[in-house]
């Protein structure tokens, strides 16, 4: 029977580097493998949920995602090539990424799928040792290579979702508000380190640009701790937002950063602060020429 | 490269155009310095919006032409500094001390207007603006 689905098979189309006694090998598995899909996938569908991975998914889905791999796989091993058992894994990684499967145990299934596939070599070939070694010899370094390029995928994507949401909170944490015509709010809520600081003081820079800002209210209730680096940072934003004609007003500083600011001897005599957010926002709206009145005293005096 | 300065009521204008050596930087201030007697300017507006780049020298220069200025009785506004440009200075030390500064030329005739405004209401109000 393995003769008959040799035949049938079109020859790999990129033989590489492999001789030509290991490409008959390699089809002569495929073949196999594609006779016994169903008894081997079902195999090995029962052998994750024995081991206990994949948990976050349902049975069915396990099922689901078990054929799809077990073809791409066997589709590797025919053609040799991995581009398409590549963008499947990226495609397969996106999707169970955000549902909590861990690298283990995408690694698991992988090894556990090796390990059914070589257990059914075995049982095919157990009475001509000589030639079980052959098919071993061509069928394990296809499969360690798919097994690295599986999980190899998924480390990638895994980065390339933690970087993504990096990013995102670095956008997030820095939001410069604008709250009137030319007046720019910038709340700094938590940690603050030097990389942190300086995106805030480039995004600051920015918008100030481009809303035209005259006057900046820089709030730090939100800042727990502040040292040396940081504080001098925060003098630096002011005198490049003064560079560029907008006066800083910096408010929440809390007794502690005010006790440590005194202590570790910081120069703020260039900044001006005001104790709270309301404080500051009134003093710039004083600075530019804006008063606000409650709407009845407005109309009383008109 | 000259830069050219114009003449705008009672303001001089001296636009930047592009990267200066530093004997244009030099020449720059001698000429802002010799005009502003000659056409009694109120106020002097330096427009670095097409610098990217400014050196210890530059910032010097534009801090001496503001004092310089100031002694001939002529207010100075720095304008157009670049976001990237104003985080180097800092960085560098280079903050411009005791110099006006405003966000484009726009801003910079403001804020000499509102300078005027100041000085006629102080003053006797012999001052006339033209």
């Amino acid at each position: 029977m393995a003769t008959k689905g040799k035949d049938a098979l079109p020859p790999p189309p990129d033989p590489q580097a492999l001789s030509e006694s290991t490409a008959a090998l390699l089809r002569e598995l495929v073949a196999h493998l594609r006779q016994n899909r169903t008894q081997l996938r079902e195999e090995w569908a029962r052998r994750i949920t024995r081991a206990q991975l994949l948990t976050a998914m349902t049975e069915e889905e396990i099922f689901a995602e078990a054929t799809s791999v077990y073809d791409n796989y066997v589709e590797a091993l025919e053609t040799g090539t991995f581009e398409a058992l590549q963008a499947y894994a990226r495609n397969l990684s996106e999707r169970i990424i955000p549902r909590g499967v861990e690298t283990h145990e995408v690694v698991g299934i992988v090894l556990l799928l090796r390990d059914v596939l070589a257990r059914s070599l075995f049982a095919k070939y157990h009475e001509d040792f000589d030639k079980l070694n052959r098919i071993l010899d061509a069928y394990e370094p296809a499969a360690n290579r798919i097994a690295n390029t599986v999980a190899v995928g998924f480390v990638q994507e895994r980065e390339r979702i933690i970087r993504q949401q990096q990013e995102a909170i670095r956008e997030l944490s820095t939001p410069v508000l604008q709250v009137r015509e030319r007046l720019l709010i910038l709340p700094i809520i938590g940690v603050i380190d030097p990389q942190r600081a300086r995106q805030l003081t480039e995004q600051l820079l920015r918008a100030i640009r481009t809303n035209r800002a005259k006057v900046v209210v820089i709030d730090i209730t939100g800042v727990a701790a502040m040292d040396s680096n940081v504080a001098n940072h925060l003098v630096q934003t002011v005198e490049a937002s003064r560079l560029l004609g907008a006066t800083v007003i910096v408010t929440g500083l809390s007794p502690e950063i005010a006790q440590t600011l005194v202590t570790i001897g910081v120069d703020l005599s260039e900044m001006a602060t005001v104790g709270d957010l309301q404080g500051g926002i009134e003093e710039a709206e004083r600075l530019l020429g804006y008063k606000v009145l409650p709407f009845e005293e407005l109309t009383s005096k008109t | 490269m000259e830069v050219p300065i114009l003449k705008q009521g009672h303001y001089l204008i001296a636009s930047i155009q592009s990267a200066l050596t530093d004997a244009d930087l030099s020449q720059l201030r001698e000429a802002l310095i010799e005009r502003v007697g000659r056409f009694r300017a109120r106020g002097v507006i330096v427009d670095v919006t097409a610098l990217d780049v400014m050196d210890s020298f530059a910032v010097r220069t534009l801090r001496d032409i503001a004092h310089m200025a100031r002694l001939r009785g002529s207010e100075t506004v720095i304008v157009g500094i670049q976001p990237e440009v104003a985080f180097a200075m800092v960085q560098l030390g280079l903050t411009l001390k005791g110099v006006s500064t405003a966000l484009d030329l726009e801003e910079g005739l403001a804020f000499l207007d509102r300078q005027m405004q100041l000085r006629i209401e102080r003053g006797s109000g012999r001052i006339d603006r033209g």
